[in-house]
């Protein structure tokens, strides 16, 4: 381990100019996804806000008896899908109304309005086939008139989502691929410049598993080098985003651990295909 | 300690190397190996030290089927087969002692323990005033006794030379061949792929192997074939 730290470090003294040039290209390549994160994470945010928004309104006839609405209500609540329903009287709503439009509602002899049940579902179960299932059960109950879900939004703001998620993946793992290919070229070079060692070291009996361990100590740190570049570029992105443009929100930790360990990854595996297929040609 | 038998190595170009040898050297034996450039020499050099396996038939090192080895199996039995080439194969950017050192670094040997080896390796092929002196500085057959020290540093079961003297002029040949004669007379197994044949003759008690287009024409111990 020791003689592998020492090669991968002399690697480093050797050619700096290369290092930094690969780990810069993954740096560039996971700053891309950084930026793309940050820009998933925010708009993740607001969908969440958007999203716990998303409600069944059941507006209920006017005959309806207090009891059964109760007893409704009460059901409706131990949906196990359902997060809080809400009773809304008649006169509740038009006190609603009234704080909302007091011109229009101000004088009414009447009140137009129905009672209705609000209904908010669980954070996990806001997909628009969830929702459609509740709004079918609710609507099965003889005093429900009609009922409000905003089913083309609901269905949007997946939409949204999976095109968000789906181009994140596709733009990750493009870069991912070239930080792999350059990487992997940079290891290739530091092979070829060593191959009369690694002969030697081949000709008296050395192990594949050590002669192999300082380049994969070498792309392991490359990767690591590329992720701290990525981490700064990109929060430095942030800062200048929020101070300039509109505030943004920074990346969870979580995601913040698994790009370095991504850089780490992908400096890793590139240097352990390009050990693999040239290691052999020697 | 090594065996072929039946072994056919084919490399697809120009009919096979090596066709149907059968041969068994043993342990301490010197063996000079004879023929034309071509005749299979170096292929039979290389299929002991498992850089290559027989297209057919088997080749055993020490009781071990080459074939069969893991490569970790086969780094570790490198280890009692010493090599040096006729080019040396030193790395120039290392001084002697550096350059011996390294076969002991690269296969875990302590720092500790390698130095103090490193000094008697030198000693033994007599280059003990030399350690620090890089390749570059050294003669021809200085670089040789480096590569031979090198070969050495496992106290290998036997030393394989691919025209180890080819490079070298009539007294540096010589005096690399009285070293593996010492490092014979210890032990050592020698087997030395050669065009010097006035060499063979001034080690009389060496076995001679004379390969022609890849078959024994003439083993010394067991007469014409």
């Amino acid at each position: 381990m020791r003689h592998a730290l020492r090669e991968a470090l002399a690697a480093f003294r050797r050619s700096p100019l290369l290092i930094v040039f690969s780990a810069a290209m993954i740096g560039l390549s996971l700053f891309t996804v950084g930026l793309f994160g940050i820009g998933a994470h925010n708009i993740r945010q607001v969908l969440d806000q958007i999203e716990s928004r998303v409600e069944i309104i059941a507006y209920l006839r006017d005959d309806i008896r207090d009891d059964a609405a109760e007893l409704m209500l009460a059901e409706i609540r131990a949906f196990p899908e359902v997060e809080q329903a809400t009773y809304v009287s008649r006169a509740q709503a038009l006190e609603r109304a009234r704080r909302e439009d007091p011109v229009i509602f101000a004088d009414l002899e009447v009140n137009p309005l129905p009672a209705s049940i609000e209904v908010r579902l669980q954070p996990g179960n806001r997909s628009p086939e969830i929702v459609e299932r509740v709004a079918t059960r609710i609507s099965g109950y003889p005093f429900v008139e009609d009922l409000n879900y905003g089913k083309e939004w609901v269905e949007r703001i997946y939409l949204l989502r999976r095109i968000a998620g789906a181009t994140a993946l596709v733009v990750g793992g493009a870069f991912a691929a070239v930080a792999i290919l350059i990487i992997g070229t940079a290891i290739r070079m530091a092979i070829f410049a060593r191959r009369e060692e690694i002969g030697i070291m081949r000709l008296v009996g050395a192990t594949d598993a050590f002669i192999s361990a300082p380049f994969l100590l070498e792309g392991l740190l490359t990767g690591l080098l590329g992720a701290g570049f990525a981490l700064s570029a990109t929060f430095t992105a942030y800062r200048v985003l929020t101070r300039a443009v509109f505030p943004l929100i920074w990346l969870p930790h979580s995601w913040v651990l698994i790009g370095i360990a991504a850089g780490g990854l992908l400096g890793l595996v590139a240097s352990a295909i390009s050990v693999r297929q040239h290691l052999r040609q020697l | 300690m090594i065996h072929f038998e039946q072994v056919y190595k084919d490399y697809g170009r120009s009919g096979p190397a090596l066709r149907g040898l059968d041969l068994e050297i043993r342990k301490g034996e010197f063996c000079f190996l004879i023929g034309h450039s071509g005749a299979g020499k170096s292929t039979l050099l290389r299929l002991i030290h498992m850089a290559d396996f027989p297209t057919s038939g088997t080749v055993r090192v020490t009781g071990h089927d080459t074939k069969r080895l893991s490569s970790r199996e086969i780094a570790h039995l490198r280890r009692k087969i010493g090599f040096v080439f006729q080019d040396f194969k030193l790395l120039p950017n290392r001084t002697a002692a550096e350059n011996v050192a390294f076969a002991l670094e690269v296969t875990g040997t302590s720092r500790n323990a390698t130095k103090s080896r490193v000094s008697k390796l030198l000693a033994q092929v007599g280059l003990a005033s030399k350690a620090e002196a890089y390749p570059s500085e050294l003669s021809g057959g200085e670089q040789q006794r480096v590569a031979i020290a090198r070969a050495l540093a496992h106290s290998p079961l036997v030393l394989l030379a691919d025209e180890p003297t080819g490079n070298l002029d009539e007294r540096a040949a010589r005096g690399i061949l009285e070293l593996f004669r010492a490092i014979n007379a210890a032990g050592t197994a020698i087997v030395m792929a050669t065009h010097h044949l006035d060499l063979t003759r001034s080690f009389p008690e060496g076995r001679v192997l004379e390969l022609d287009q890849g078959t024994l024409v003439y083993d010394s111990a067991g007469g014409p074939r």
